[in-house]
């Protein structure tokens, strides 16, 4: 590799993308050029830096500078001041929101000062589609070590020493999963990667792969070594194409350097990975359905046991692990186990990578130690809450997990925390709700979601889902009555406990937590018919305050449903029966005589 | 077999290891209630998707409930079936496959035998908790010549997709659409009539609700019994009076005859005839055709295809046209018994009474549902007249009788009547696997050696094995005989055939499990095997008790080649008892 003596690295995630990060990229390589630089600093488009909520990202190394929402108009500002001159732009730097001081470089930024990088160690640093880059960052070492200096079953003790978990939801200690899919003898098996991210939101298996691709083809490596296959497969879901493409690289590079193939690293392990592409239905990322979908078969669910790894593709021991979950790995063999049990809380170890979104300032993707409250991941890293409003709750888990109040904010994040909180840690969700949300209607959003993705295959979830929306829907309308909070509760209970997977089993969460911590919200909606957080559309009251109304007519005409009606220069009078509260007089009014309850 | 301990209900049990706890419950006398699981023992047939979870019970130590038709015991553990959250679980789930299902049970074809009304009932549902104007999933009614599929009726069960892909290989129907619009159809939702589809009906034969049903003719019956101008004749198959006691209340397996043909004849038929008869006749014409085939193959012809192959089964015709268009000329060119019945009583019976064509009615009573399509098609018809004008299923007639009040189980025992009621032991054996060839060796073997048959009963032929073979010695002759039933093993025995791997000379094929008598008209089993098996002893005990057991020897056959046809393979048999062969291939 030549010698640069600066790099300016810029996002080449999807977010960034989309904001024309490509563009910068080519706009810095002209500048350089035309400088004459190019020998002194190198354009690398990396994998994603997380704070999307600024995007574009150009960091510049060695300095760590950090500029944020760069246009390509920006670009000959940055090179000619700071790469020629050495002088920061500072207009691009990123201000903080509490001190309105720019921050200079990224390791003073309150986003990431309390992360913790093991997963997305080479996200935004490296050139993704450069294997070399990879080794440089100690890339395929791990493998080389597993390989020549231990056998399969000393490399699975390690595993298990460390303590690492299933980072897909499920929480099961991947060095177990990988023991018993090693104690099943069979003349083929297989190791899947399970890159079928589906929660509404989430992008961290995507920046991993999109980041690191590299990792993942390692990892999946050294898994084939320690249970015995000589097959790897990534169940991707096709709307991923850059993802799609680095992991297309990656595997190319890797075979070209004799990592995968026959007699790795002049042994007589032999490996390869083939990609699967998914369709993009959610359940699909429960792994039997996953595999059900590998096969060519309707993506559902069947019950467990026979676990994968007894009988997964094809009827051949299987290993599904998430993306997540693998980049972790390499690491583990590196440091050591005792080095990531040394990470984290007491039954959870390592960190987690959290999407974090909603009412929040920074919103991105951030990787934290297990044990971290959601108090600092929300206000330090998340620079609190969006134009000062106050904090509501928080939902964790994707679409299946639970909502969790200010009386959560001090509980250590780890899986067992979360569950006993009644949500989950799931894949990593993290969505921020503030005083304007209304807990019924995120209830009922969420289980849009599950409704339309259930497979349909057991009862509970394919009608269960269905009726849970139906009613939270009535009680959105104000025609819900306690009774029905009562079978709500009991419902959703009977769906958690009879539901064939995953999916069902934890869809209901969102109705069970928002129904235990935010009870009297429920009772608002049935009893009073208000929604407190003013966001139900069928419990506003829209009404016409005599004393400010001018008689202009300007809402009569509005008005789409003639509901408004009333003399030139007298008061106008709004039909509540026939009002469908669609607000259009409240907006065309000029004299705040709309007065919505 | 290691033996593994638990506690079921505060019992101990002992079971085998690998026993599922609806197993282990059931021995201990505990019914724990289950909707998709099905399982035919004797036919080797298992549906178990866990998908209903109206079987779930409380393991000790498990987060949630679980599945008692799919979940194996392990050592010691302790299982609830019947606790409140368990009833409060099963309640509720029942409750929600109810809110999405109409309730149209007064009115429903399925009422009084639909397993999802058994459970309402058994379970003591008395209201369905859900929003007003809850909505339903709603799908395109499709109505096939044989079966009609309403499955706003369909409990995801997916019984009919299990027989229709894994036991039948027919790829008809398949789950499609996610969520609350799943439903099993054929692909991309189009009709049955444009899918694969055979039309045996085993997914009818499976359904637990109304959403597959039968093709019903029973109206049109009615109106052409009460019609002066015509005269309606009726023909039964001969698995039809092995099951048809069952409706009434008797024990499978409980022959009823004489009590059919009593009851056909209170209802108005003027000729009560049987389908047996066109059996004897199948044997003579297919037996004739195996001879000819044999006796040229063995004489050098190297044109001569075999093994020959049955074509009484609709099903199997329409398997073998839509799956091996490039063997349309392996099977036997013999109509099927009942299209042979209708065009002799169409021709030689209407000629004998002085008929018009037009204003003979043939009715057969069949155990089958694809017998409803092969009536219709366009080589079984005359200028537009149908040989055979309706087919009915066992069930429809028991509908039949019990419209028209009749006491089935007091009437007395009658005789068919003549020509076209007389039939021997062979006859009656075509309503079991093995049974045509069974019947088409007795012939076949005297024609072949020219002396009287050692013995009648092959029993090496018989069984509810899905394939059996066996070599039969035709005095110093060895004929290999090949048998199988359910088309998933008729594809095996196609296949091996295709590369090579078995040399047979004749082929018996039956669609359905057990042959006609576990054909989809016949009543409903309800996934209890021993139904089909009891019918399938019966059949053999009806062959026993006949005095005359070989088809040729029916003295009413002989006459009717006399009379009519001259003899086996002639240019009037080949008119009406012969049939050819199209390419359905679908995609």
């Amino acid at each position: 590799m030549a010698q640069y003596k600066m790099h300016i690295l810029v996002c080449g995630g999807t977010g960034c993308r989309a904001s024309q990060s490509e563009q910068i990229v080519e706009n810095l390589n002209a500048e350089l050029k035309n400088l004459g630089l190019e020998n002194d600093a190198q354009v690398v488009t990396t994998g994603c830096f997380g704070f999307c909520e600024k995007g574009p990202i150009v960091k510049i190394i060695p300095d760590n500078t950090f500029y944020t929402q760069v246009t390509p108009e920006d670009c000959a500002e940055i090179i000619k001041e700071h790469i020629l001159k050495g002088r920061k732009v500072a207009r691009l730097l990123y201000e903080d929101p509490e001190t309105q001081k720019h921050i200079e470089d990224s390791k003073h930024m309150g986003f990431y000062q309390k992360q913790l990088r093991i997963a997305l160690r080479n996200c935004g640093f490296i050139d993704p589609e450069n294997i070399d880059e990879y080794i440089a960052r100690d890339g395929y070492a791990a493998f080389g070590k597993v390989l020549t200096e231990m056998d399969p079953k000393t490399a699975v003790e390690i595993m298990k020493k460390s303590g690492l978990r299933g980072r897909g939801g499920g929480g099961f200690p991947t060095g177990i999963k990988w023991e018993i899919a090693a104690s099943n003898k069979a003349d083929q098996k297989y190791v899947v990667c399970n890159a079928d991210e589906g929660d509404p939101g989430a992008f961290m298996d995507r920046s991993i792969l999109e980041g690191d691709p590299h990792t993942i083809v390692e990892a999946m490596a050294i898994c084939g070594y320690c249970i015995g296959a000589s097959k790897g497969l990534v169940y991707i879901r096709a709307e991923y194409p850059l993802a799609i493409k680095r992991l297309q690289v990656a595997i190319k590079q890797a075979r070209e350097y004799g990592l995968l193939g026959e007699g790795i690293l002049g042994t007589n392990f032999a490996f390869d990975i083939e990609l699967r592409y998914g369709a993009g239905a959610f359940v699909c990322g429960e792994e039997t359905a996953l595999i059900h979908s590998m096969e060519g078969h309707r993506g559902e669910p069947t019950v467990k046991p026979p676990f994968p790894a007894e009988s997964g593709y094809l009827g051949k021991p299987t290993n599904v692990n998430n993306v997540e979950t693998f980049a972790n790995v390499p690491v583990i063999y590196l440091k050591g186990a005792d080095w990531f049990a040394s990470i984290g809380t007491t039954k959870s170890k390592g960190t987690k990578v959290f999407a974090l979104a909603g009412k929040i300032n920074n919103v991105g993707l951030i990787e934290v130690p297990m044990g971290i409250t959601l108090r600092e991941v929300i206000y330090e890293i998340g620079g609190g809450i969006k134009d000062g409003k106050k904090f509501k709750a928080v939902q964790t888990g994707g679409p299946s997990g639970g909502c969790l109040t200010d009386k959560h904010l001090d509980t250590p994040i780890d899986f067992d925390n979360l569950i006993a909180a009644g949500s989950m840690m799931g894949s990593g969700g993290m969505i921020v709700m503030d005083e304007d949300d209304c807990m019924v209607s995120v209830a009922k959003f969420y289980l849009e979601f599950t409704v339309e993705e259930s497979c349909g295959k057991c009862a509970p979830c394919r009608i269960g889902n269905k009726r849970l929306h139906e009613m939270l829907e009535k009680i959105c309308n104000g025609k819900g009555t306690m009774e029905d909070l009562e079978y709500l509760k009991n419902l959703s209970r009977v769906i958690k406990d009879t539901a064939l997977c995953g999916l069902g089993q934890t869809s209901p969460n969102p109705v069970l937590s928002t129904i235990e911590h935010f009870y009297d919200e429920y009772v608002a909606h049935v009893k009073d018919r208000v929604c407190p957080a003013g966001r139900c559309k069928a419990l506003k009251l829209y009404t016409i305050v005599p004393e400010k109304c001018t008689g202009c007519t300007a809402c009569t005409r509005a008005c789409p449903v003639a509901a408004i009606t009333g003399e030139k220069r007298q008061p106008h009078v709004i039909d509540v029966d026939k009002c469908i509260r669609c607000g259009a007089c409240y907006d065309k009014c000029k004299f705040t005589a709309i007065n919505i309850q | 077999m290691e033996k593994i301990k638990i506690n079921i209900d505060n019992t101990l049990v002992e079971v085998d290891k690998g026993t599922t706890i609806y197993q282990a419950a059931k021995k201990i006398g505990i019914n724990i209630p289950v909707l998709c699981y099905m399982n035919l023992e004797h036919l080797n047939i298992e549906n178990r998707p866990g998908g209903c979870r109206i079987c779930v019970v409380e393991v000790e130590g498990r987060r949630n409930l679980a599945p008692s038709c799919s979940t194996v015991c392990s050592e010691g553990m302790v299982i609830h079936t019947n606790n409140p959250r368990v009833l409060n679980s099963r309640k509720t789930v029942l409750e929600l496959i109810l809110s999405d299902h109409p309730k149209d049970c007064l009115i429903c074809p399925k009422s009084g035998k639909c397993e999802l009304q058994d459970l309402a009932v058994k379970m003591g549902i008395r209201e369905i908790h859900s929003v007003e104007n809850a909505e339903m999933s709603t799908y395109r009614k499709d109505c096939s010549p044989a079966l009609n599929r309403d499955m706003d009726k369909c409990v995801m069960c997916r019984r009919c997709e299990t027989i229709c892909n894994d036991v039948q290989t027919v790829g008809a129907l398949s789950a499609a659409n996610r969520g609350f619009m799943s439903v099993v159809t054929p692909a991309f939702e189009q009709d049955l009539i444009d899918s694969p589809c055979t039309f045996c009906g085993q997914c009818v034969a499976v359904c637990p609700t109304g959403a597959l049903t039968e093709f019903d003719h029973t109206q049109k019956i009615i109106r052409a019994l009460a019609d002066p101008t015509k005269t309606v004749v009726v023909q039964t198959a001969p698995a039809v009076r092995a099951a048809l006691g069952e409706e009434f209340g008797l024990t499978p397996g409980t022959l009823v005859t004489g009590k059919m043909a009593a009851a056909l004849r209170r209802l108005g038929f003027d000729k009560v005839f049987d389908t047996d008869f066109a059996a004897d006749l199948t044997i003579m014409e297919e037996g004739t055709e195996l001879l000819d085939r044999i006796s040229k193959y063995l004489g050098g012809d190297k044109s001569v295809k075999l093994p020959i192959l049955t074509s009484c089964c609709p099903a199997w015709v329409n398997f073998f046209e839509c799956n091996y268009p490039d063997m349309l000329d392996v099977p036997s060119t013999a109509r099927s018994p009942q299209q042979m019945f209708g065009a002799i009583a169409k021709t030689y019976f209407a000629d004998k009474m002085g008929i018009k064509r037009e204003d003979m009615v043939v009715v057969s009573v069949m155990p089958c549902l694809a017998k409803k399509y092969e009536c219709q098609r366009d080589e079984f018809k005359v200028d537009g007249n149908p040989d055979v004008d309706f087919s009915i299923s066992t069930r429809e007639l028991a509908a039949l009788i019990k419209t028209a009040n009749i006491d089935f189980n007091t009437l007395p025992d009658e005789d068919f009547d003549n020509p076209l009621g007389e039939s021997t032991g062979a006859g009656v054996i075509f309503g079991a696997t093995g049974g045509v060839i069974e019947a088409a060796v007795r012939t076949a073997y005297e024609l072949f050696t020219g002396s009287k048959l050692p013995r009648i009963d092959f029993k090496e032929l018989r069984g509810l094995d899905g394939i059996r073979m066996a070599t039969i010695d035709f005095n110093g002759t060895p004929i290999n005989i090949g048998i199988a039933h359910q088309l998933g093993n008729a594809r095996k025995l196609l296949d091996g055939i295709r590369s090579g791997m078995y040399n047979f000379h004749a082929i018996e094929i039956m669609a359905c499990p057990g042959g006609c008598i576990g054909g989809a008209g016949q009543p409903l089993h309800h996934g209890h095997s021993e139904i089909i098996k009891a019918r399938f002893d019966a059949i053999y005990r009806e062959d026993a008790s006949k005095p005359i057991r070989k088809s040729h020897e029916n003295p009413y056959i002989v006459k009717l080649y006399e009379e009519f046809l001259g003899k086996p393979l002639s240019e009037k048999s080949h008119h009406l008892l012969h049939t050819h062969y199209f390419d359905k291939h679908k995609i």
